[in-house]
This record gives structure tokens, sequence and C-alpha cells, in this order.
């Protein structure tokens, strides 16, 4: 078993739909189909731990390798395997996934279809981290794609269709672009033992075997440029980003934990996995590296000033995530090993604290059945350990030190501020004025929510209980922990990333620019 | 780590952390609800910082100075250490800030008793003390952003204690949004720094800027960004709006906090980093702290709210010691930061007092409407306070300058120094600077006796609320007593002149290139402005005590009379030169209007055009739909018709009948025949 873990991990929760899926209809089913979801979910995490002790840090290669044929006739395998980058995502996978089984407890309507779907997405996200093979990678993207809409559009809120087909459109729309550039690839990458094409990404980031078409520059860009729209709206990046709050708001909680911890990271996983190695010298183009810092500025400006305007808590939520994520693009824009590291840091950081986030407004909605900020008051009276927690969570997310985004977020700052590939110190500057505006938001809405007089509507609210409790704690020690000492994840990374950075720098004068 | 003095260090920057976790968790449970946690940790800190200060006496070397670095992060060749960094300013800083911080807990346990989040209290003043001891010993820029964000949070939570007010959380956050965009500025310059030298640590970025590897206006600006930091922290102008509104926290926590320590720490910082600002960015942090001190004298001149006099008077003597480190007077700045920690907290502590025994009063008349804090409703106190009005008066005495208070030496101090900068720099801006420090000591000696006056003497302003009034517990004059004593006496013997020495940039070069010293001014100079300087501060003391004796005690002029006459100068005073009303009208209300801006834009127009593209794409749908049905299709079934049309037709031809078929051969026989006939 332990030989082909990321196999185990990737399709262990399939095995745990398909069980559901037989579970016959009596009075226990509800709970038979939720334990089997902790248990396989419980086992991935038991394997994700596996994996971070494993691993070896001190090595850039992919790690746990499992590779076969496939579809022979096309040269497609089964080729999955890690490395610094991925190992950090399909920890955060892993955890997410078992934290929401719990954070699912109150679904009531269709128990069965719901956690099979869950289980389904589980794998298809573990699927995106862990594959080798693009064309494995594009069909675990699209695997990921199905449950999600069944499950925003069947089990969320009142405008759930309308999200939902949003959604699935907007991504579609990405996939199709990323299929384009799948196949300019593959015909044009050979395959270094055949000579034949080839899906194998490892060979796509081999320069040497790039031909044909991929010998032109400008092509070079366009697929850059549409590998670059594909996952922009999966990050989301400006003006990508619209799907984004409708979906969350709609989803039922752990979904959007779901979405905002993990489905958004596979934009700049993607960008990272794909788009850096295997067209660095498009990167590399000033025009795009420029640009592409310009829209993480936007990201962070702009998704605080809008954050700021919601009234909705899981709007405002929402739009924050578009912030944070743009300080995810900022540290990769640079390409120094603080921006980098601290990028990837970020990814994962905020990953939990938007997962806390959200849990957390499930909590209040799950009480009050509504979500407007101005409509509470003085809850901190009334519920004081919940209190703790939104205050934890709060905090890291406006970047406190001592909690865990600080320092991935100081770090992208710091990186991309002294980055010597490009002069980003103006669009750097520019950015910080995100830091005050995040401040300014959670600092508000704690007020508005906790502080004052208690709402009299609310006397009788219950405080949070175990079950959710349970689903909170470990994150916000995850939280604090890693504000304290980053050092576990940040090990993971740096050989993985320090390496990348070598590559881009190297492209310029590979493909003869400047 | 085999440092005793370094594992002493820790121990005192370890405790209140300790108890900070204790007391969040289980405070509540313990008995007492855990008051004695945090204040004991406290006050075995204050024994260990005694006895590094006692074996720093003992072994007096200026130059000492050890530190040790623990591994935190490393990236790349970046290291990023948890670094301590112990030297003589250091442990008088460790002495300070744990002496100030344990009467603060001390007179506490007197002034919170029975408050409704009492173990809160405490935990949250174990969380500061440990913040703000982390911020006082690291040796690196980072870690000291780190610490700075720190105190700023539990300013912020301090301030929101009583937080079902909502002036107090309005209060809080506004401490901690404006602190933040100085927090910017800095952050701005460790990231100069960053790029530039490629390391966070004090030394090594001094030895860079004396190596000339960040120099010129880039240097200038990274000092100035730096700075920032503190004009936040230290409510320097433009960012001293937040201040007097922290006043909302309870009183001890305006004493340790708004006033002793966390404040001070912005003067602290500029201190600490003192060789790496140029002179054109010391020329500005000059600048800056006199303009500080001088709006900030006048407005306390009007106030009514005990607190908020005191509160003003805090930015004021904030800025007169950024004022003096730009002018170069490093001692003298940091010298007025320990003894201003001492008398501003007593200042703080007293009218705590005061406020206790006002709300005493009150209460026990059922009085819950009047404000326990404004001296219009005091007077005569004396008599019924005497611990705290002779201790008050002692700081009252000090701030003035009065001849040998601790307040004395250093703001003569400072003087001397700005003199001494005018007299060599030749730079009329320095002339300027020492003109309005000499003009705001005269303020402040008139501002403090003012306060002093309508406190304490006079007729009582309500009989019956004096006659309830009574001096406090002696857990809270204890403290008053302590702080009264080091308000009279902290400043003999030049012992801080002695203990710390000015650092100097060349010292930290690497290599041969040795920077421009510093054109010291003579000994003559110095002696003269020294002695000038004294004489002109012991008059604008006097003269300001005496203005102040001849409106409040000797009532020789009425102040009413006198702001009916200056009426728009007494507005614009009173209403603190409208600073609140300007960032209200143009920094907040166009972050509003921005941010609803882009929330409209982003639901109307981003995804307008989103839902717009979905729909263009359903109505070309429907278009191409209709095309399909109406022109497509109907092409297909217009074929499809005529085929059928032909077909019904010709179904009439099969009629069955043999005879029909016959003729319609012959017919067809005859037909042909005719053609050929015509083509032929």
């Amino acid at each position: 078993m332990l030989s082909n873990v990321l196999s185990w991990i990737i399709f262990l929760p399939i095995i745990g739909a398909a069980l559901i899926l037989l579970v016959p209809r009596n009075e226990k089913q509800t709970s038979i189909i939720r334990w089997i979801s902790v248990v396989a979910t419980g086992l991935q995490v038991v394997l994700a731990v596996f994996i971070f002790m494993k691993f070896d840090r001190n090595t850039a290669t992919m790690q746990m390798v499992e590779q076969a044929k496939w579809i022979p006739s096309y040269n497609i395998e089964y080729f999955v395997g890690i490395d610094g980058l991925s190992v950090s995502m399909v920890l955060l996978t892993a955890l997410l996934s078992f934290i929401c089984i719990f954070a699912s407890w109150g679904i009531e309507k269709a128990v069965k279809g719901y956690f099979a779907l869950f289980l389904l997405l589980d794998t298809g996200m573990m699927g995106v981290f862990c594959a080798l093979d693009f064309f494995l990678f594009y069909v675990f993207w699209e695997v990921m794609l199905l449950p999600m809409y069944f499950l925003i559009g069947i089990w969320g809120g009142p405008r759930r269709e309308y999200a939902a087909i949003k959604f699935f459109l907007y991504t579609l729309f990405g996939s199709v672009l990323m299929l384009v550039a799948m196949l300019v690839f593959y015909f044009n990458v050979k395959d270094p033992v055949t000579g034949g094409h080839t899906f194998n990404m490892l060979h796509m980031m081999d320069q040497t075997l790039h031909q044909g078409l991929l010998s032109q520059f400008n092509v070079r860009l366009l697929v850059f440029a549409a590998l670059y729209i594909g996952f922009a709206i999966k990050i989301p990046a400006f003006p990508f980003h619209t799907w984004l709050p409708d979906a969350h708001v709609e989803a039922p909680t752990a979904i959007s934990v779901i979405l905002a911890g993990v489905l958004l990271k596979m934009g700049t996983y993607g960008l990272l996995r794909i788009s850096y190695p295997v067209l660095p010298d498009a990167m590399m183009y000033k025009p795009f590296a420029y640009g592409f810092v310009v829209i993480a500025v936007i990201n962070i400006v702009y998704g605080a000033l809008c954050a700021m305007a919601q009234k909705d808590l899981k709007k405002m939520v929402a739009y924050s995530s578009i912030g944070h994520m743009g300080v995810v693009m900022l540290g990769m824009s640079g390409l120094t090993p603080l921006g980098m590291n601290g990028a990837v840091l970020q990814m994962f950081n905020h990953g939990t604290v938007t997962a806390m986030l959200f849990l957390l407004v499930g909590v209040i909605y799950d009480r009050a059945h509504h979500r407007d900020i101005e409509g509470f008051g003085g809850l901190s009276q009334k519920m004081p350990i919940y209190t703790g927690i939104v205050m934890v969570a709060f905090f890291a997310n406006l970047g406190l030190p001592g909690l865990s985004s600080f320092i991935s977020e100081a770090f992208s700052f710091l990186g991309a501020f002294s980055s010597t590939a490009f002069n980003l110190r103006v669009y750097t500057i520019i950015a910080t004025l995100g830091i005050v505006l995040v401040a300014g938001y959670m600092l508000w809405t704690l007020q508005r929510m906790f502080l004052g007089q208690l709402n009299p509507k609310y006397a009788d609210l219950p405080e949070i209980n175990g079950r959710e409790l349970f689903t909170l704690v470990p994150l916000a020690i995850i939280v604090i922990f890693l504000g304290v000492y980053p050092a576990p994840v940040l090990n993971l990374l740096e050989v993985t990333m320090n390496n990348l950075i070598v590559v881009m720098k190297e492209a310029p004068a590979l493909w003869g620019m400047q | 780590m085999d440092n005793p003095i370094l594992t002493q260090a820790l121990i005192v920057l370890l405790l209140p952390l300790a108890a900070f976790v204790i007391q969040i968790f289980v405070g509540k449970r313990l008995p007492r609800q855990g008051d004695w946690l945090p204040t004991s940790a406290i006050f075995i800190g204050l024994i260990l910082a005694i006895t590094l200060f006692g074996r720093m006496l003992a072994n007096y070397d200026p130059a000492f100075k050890i530190s040790h670095r623990f591994d935190w992060i490393n990236i790349g060749s970046l290291q990023i250490s948890f670094g301590i960094l112990i030297d003589n300013l250091t442990v008088i800083m460790l002495v300070v800030v744990t002496l100030v911080s344990a009467l603060v807990h001390l007179f506490s346990i007197g002034y919170m008793h029975g408050d409704v989040r009492y173990s809160r209290y405490f935990a949250y003043l174990a969380i500061f003390s440990f913040s703000m001891l982390g911020l006082v010993l690291v040796d690196n820029f980072f870690g000291i952003y780190i610490f700075w964000e720190l105190v700023g949070l539990s300013s912020y939570l301090l301030i929101g204690h009583w937080y079902e007010k909502k002036s107090a959380s309005d209060a809080a956050i506004k401490a901690f949004i404006t602190t933040r965009i100085g927090d910017i500025g800095m952050l701005i310059g460790i990231m100069i720094i960053l790029a530039t030298l490629g390391t966070f640590g004090f030394d090594e970025v001094f030895a860079g800027v004396a190596d000339g590897k960040l120099s010129g206006g880039l240097l200038t600006f990274a000092g100035i960004m730096i700075f920032f930091g503190a004009i936040g922290k230290s409510a320097q102008f433009p960012l001293h709006v937040w201040l007097p509104d922290a006043m909302e926290g309870p009183t001890p926590v305006s004493a340790l906090i708004h006033a002793a320590t966390m404040v001070a720490a912005g003067v602290y910082l500029v201190g600490r980093t003192f060789v790496f600002y140029s002179a054109d960015a010391l020329l500005f942090i000059g600048v800056i702290g006199t303009i500080t001190a001088f709006i900030a004298a006048t407005i306390a001149i009007t106030q009514m709210d005990i607190k908020k006099v005191l509160a003003y008077s805090t930015i004021s003597q904030l800025g007169y010691m950024v004022a003096a480190l730009g002018v170069g007077g490093y001692m003298a700045g940091l010298f007025h930061l320990m003894t201003h920690a001492f008398f501003k907290a007593l200042l703080f502590l007293g009218s705590g007092s005061v406020i206790h025994a006002m709300h005493h009063a009150y209460h026990e008349l059922h009085d819950h409407h009047s404000d326990p804090q404004d001296m219009r409703n005091m007077g005569g106190l004396r008599t019924k306070m005497p611990i705290t009005f002779a201790t008050m008066l002692a700081a009252t005495c000090a701030i003035s300058g009065v001849p040998f208070f601790a307040g004395f030496f250093s703001k003569d101090a400072i003087l001397a120094a700005a003199l001494e900068k005018a007299l060599t720099s030749h730079n009329p801006i320095h002339m300027v600077i020492f003109g309005t420090l000499l003009l705001c000591a005269g303020i402040t000696a008139f501002y403090m006796f003012r306060l002093v006056y309508l406190t304490f003497f006079g007729e009582p302003a309500k009989k019956e609320v004096h006659h309830h009034a009574q001096e406090s517990p002696t857990v809270m004059t204890v403290p008053l007593i302590v702080l009264g004593v080091l308000a009279v006496a902290g400043g003999y013997g030049h012992w801080f002149e002695d203990l710390v020495t000015k650092p100097d940039l060349a010292a930290y070069a690497t290599t041969a290139l040795v920077s421009p010293a510093v054109p010291e001014a003579g000994h003559e100079a110095a002696h003269t402005a020294h002695t000038m300087a004294m004489w002109l501060s012991i008059f604008a003391a006097g003269l300001g005590i005496l203005i102040s004796t001849a409106f409040y005690y000797w009532k020789k002029f009425s102040a009413e009379a006198m702001a009916e006459r200056f009426k728009p100068v007494y507005n614009f005073l009173w209403n603190k030169w409208y600073f609140d009303e300007l960032y209200a009208k143009t920094v907040l209300a166009g972050t509003h209007l921005f941010s609803r801006i882009s929330g409209w834009f982003d639901l109307k127009v981003i995804d307008g055009l989103v839902n717009g593209v979905a729909k263009i794409t359903v109505l070309g749908s429907r278009l191409s739909g209709w095309n399909d049905n109406k022109i497509v299709d109907g092409l297909v079934n217009l074929t499809a018709n005529v085929v059928g049309w032909f077909g019904a037709t010709l179904r009439e031809v099969q009629t069955g009948r043999v005879q029909n078929y016959i003729l319609m051969a012959l017919g067809a026989v005859v037909l042909l025949y005719v053609l050929q006939l015509a083509f032929a």
C-alpha cells in the first residue's frame, strides 16, 4: 500500500463514494453514509501525514512517483508524483476535506448524493495536485467540475442555480483554453524515447524537447496567454473573478470552504506547475510579467475595496479571498526565493484561514439564518468562545504577526519588492494599501457584529457546539503554530521553489531573449 | 545561550507570555480571577531587570553589548533569525517597561475591581508586556515590525476593553488603523533595506549603510519610511489623532500603553536605529517632532477632560523627544523618554485615582450621568486626596521643568541639544525648532498647572460630590508614591549619559571607506548652549506657571472672558485644529466612496459584462434557434413539402384502371412523336 501511496490518497474517496452508493435505505442510512465519509477522508489524512513524514525535503525531483501506460496509442500515461509545490497542496486538501465532512453534518437533503459527490470532488482535487501527465491532469480537472456543479446547484442557497451555472460555464471556458494549450504541447513536444508526441509534463518542462510551433516565440506567448486565462479564472484574477462571490455565497458551508480553500489554489498551482516551467520565457517576457503584477495589485486593492462595500458577511469573506490570492500572485511575480516561497506558503495559509472564516460564517448562519453584517451586534456577550475563534481568524486574515498569514504575506511583499528580475517596487508599494484596507473592513465587521450592545433579537443564541469546535480548533492551532514557526511548511517547499527560480532565470538565455 | 544575562532577559520576556496563555484560557476559574498571575509574572520580571541593571552599574562598561540569534526561518541565502540584543539602553528600557508595567498591574487590582472582564483585562496586560519587552529586545527590523504590530494589537484590545460603548470600540479601531498606516511606511522602509542590503539585522544594516551600499536619496527615503512607523505609534503629526480617543480605555492602560511605554516605542525605534538616518531624514524627524509638540500643546490648553489634557500633553512630549532625536540629541531624547515614562505614568495613574474617587462619589449619589473626568466638576480635592495630590504635584513640577525635578534635566538637555544644533548648523529651520520647543515648554507649564489648580485647588464645583470623594486604597497609592519618588529624583547624577553612548555610524564600517564624520560641535559651543538653554528653560517654565497661577489660582484674569474675547482661536483649539473633521471628510469619506464605487463597479460593470455576454449568447442561441427552425429547417421542410405536393398531385394518376394507363401510354407515344418531329 505504501509503495503507491499517491494512488491510494487519490482514489480512497472514490472507494468511499462507491460504498456510499451501496448503503441500503433504512433509518441508519444517513449516519452510515456520514461515517463512511469520515473513514475515507480520515484515512486520507493518515496518508497525508505519512507523506509529510516521508517526503524528502532536499530534492526538487518528483517523489513517490507511479507511472503506467493508460492509453498507449496516444502515449497517455497514468503518471503521478509530488514535489515541494504539490505536497503542501496535498496536505491542505486532505485536511480540509476531512474537516468539511464534519461541517456537512447538517446536510439533510439527499444525503447519499451529497457525500458521494463530495468524495468524487475530493478525488478530483487530489488528482489535480498529483498528476504529472497533462491529459490525466485535465481529466481530474474536469472531474472536479461536475460534482461542484451539483453540490452548489442542489444543496446551495436561494440563487443556487444561477451560481452553479455561472461557475460551471466560467470554468468550462477556462478548460477549453487549457485544452487548446494542452494539444499544442502534445503535438510540439518530442518524447525523448520514442520521438513521438507526449503528454508527460516533465518532458514538456524540458525546453530542448520543444519543436515545431513551440519554437516560435509568438506561439509560445499565445499559448501562455490561453493557459493564463484558464488559470486566472480559477484564482480568480481580475476581471475573471465575478463567479466567485456568487458561487461562495450560494454554496453550502463545506463547499464554500473547499472552493476557497482548495479550488482557488488550483489557479496559482497550475501557473507554477505548468505555465512557469513549460513556458518560462513567456513569463519572463516583460509585458506579460508587468501585466501579471498589475493584475495582482488590482486584486489586492480592488478586492479589499469591494470587500469593504459588502453587507453580506459571506460575500465579504469571498471578496477578501480575491485580495489574498492577489498577494499570492504578487509573491510569484518577482521570482525571488522569498517571494516564491512566500506565495506558496500563502496558498497554504489562505487555505486554512479562509476555511476558518467560511466555517465561522456557517456557524452564525445556522443560528440566525441570515448573514447581514448590520443585523447583529454585541454577539461576544452571548457567544464568547465563538467570538474568540472569530478573532483568531479575523486577525489572521488581516495579517497579524504571530498568526500564519502574516509571514506569508510579508514574504510575498518583501520578495516582490526586492525582485532583481523586474522592478516591482512601485507596484508593491501600491499593494501595501491593501494591508490597511483589510484591517479596516475586518475590524469594522468585528465591531458591528460582536461589539457594542447585544441585539435583543439574539438574546438566546446558543454558543458554538462541540462538532463546530471540532472543525475549527485544529485549523486555529495550525494558524497559530505556523504563525510562530512556519518552517515545517517552508522546508517542504524551499528546494522545489528555488529550483523553479533557476529554471525561470535561465529561460531568456535559452530562447535568445534579453 | 549559556550567558546568564541572556537567559535572564529571555525569562523576563517569556514570563508575561506564559501568564497570558494561562490567563486567557483558565484565568476566570483561578482564584481572584487570576489577577495575581500576570502581576507576579511582571514583578519577577522587574526583579530580574533590576538585577541586570545592578550588574550593569557594577561592571560599568559603556560599550557593553551581547546578542544571540535563534534559528527561525531560512530561505535561500536569507536567514531570518529571532535575535536578542542587550546593551545598556536595552537594560534601562527593560527596567522602565517592567517597572511601569508592574506598578500599573498593581494599580489595576484596585482600579478594575469588580469589572465585567477582570480576568480578560489582566490577560491583555500580560500580552502587552510581552510584546513591549520583545520590541525592546529584538535585534533586527523584521522582528521589531512583528512586535510593533503586536503592541498595536494589545493597544486595540485594551482601548476597546469596555466595548459595549460604541465610542470605545470606535477608538480601538481608530488606533489600530491609524497606527497601521504608519506601519505600512515602516514596511516599505524594511522592503528597501532588504532589497538593497539583503538583511534585516541592525548591525548588518548599519554596516551596509556605513559601507555606502545604501546611500543618498534612497537612504533618506528609507529612513523617513521607517520613521513613519514611529509617526503612527508615537502619535506624531499627522497621525496623532488616535491617541486622544484612546483615552476610552481604562485609565491604568492609558498610563502604561498610551503614556509610558508603547507610544514611546517610536522614540525608542529612532534611537535604536539612530545611525540609519541621514542628515535630511533627521531634519524631517526634527520638524515633525516640533510641529507635533506645538500643535498638541496648544490643544491641551483648552481641554476640560482631565485625561484629554494628559493625552495631548503626552503627544506634545513625544514630539519633544522626537524633535530631540531629530536635532541629534540622542541622549536627550532617550533620557526624556525615561523620565517622561515615570512622571506621565504617575500623572495618568493620579488622574485615575481622581476619576476613581469621582466615580465613587457619583455612585454614592446615584448619579449616572455626570462625567467623572470633567475638571469643571472637580476642585478642592487636595484635602480629600492628599497622597494623590502630592504625587501629582511632583509629577506636574517634573513635566513643567521646575528645577531639580526629573523632567527638568531631560527637558533642559533637549533644549540644549536643539540650541547647540541651531548655533552650529546655520540652518534657520533649526533656530525655529529651538524657538518652538522653548515656547512649548512654557505652554506645558501653563496647562499642567491649570490642571492641578482646577482639580485640587479652589472651591469644590459640587459640594456633595466633594463630600463623598475619598483617597484611593493602598494598592493604588503605593504605585503613585513609587513613581512620585522617581519623578522627583530620577534625573540626578548624569548616570544616563554615562551609561548610554551615542552610536557612531563610522564604527560599523567594514571596509576602508570611512563615511564622512559628523562634525562635532566644539566643547565651547556645547557649554554655551547648555547654560543658555538652562536659563531660558527655567524662564519659560516660570512664566508658564506664573500665568497659570494668575488665571486659575489668584483668579486675576478670567479664562472664560479670555475664551470669549479670542473666540475663533479658542474654537480652533477646542476643536483640536479640526483634524478629525478633516480626516473624516477626506481620507475616510474618500475610502468609503471608493469602496462603494468598487462594489458598484464590480456588480454592475464587470459582472454586468459577464451577464451581458451570457445574455448575448442566449440571444444568439435563440436567433440561431429561430434561424434553424425557420430558415434552415424551413428549407428542409419546403423541399419536403414540394416533394410531397408532387407526390400528392401525381398520386391522382394512380387510378388502378387499365384503360387510363393505356390512354396515358398512348398519349405519351403521341407526345414523343410530336417532339421528335419538332426537333428533328
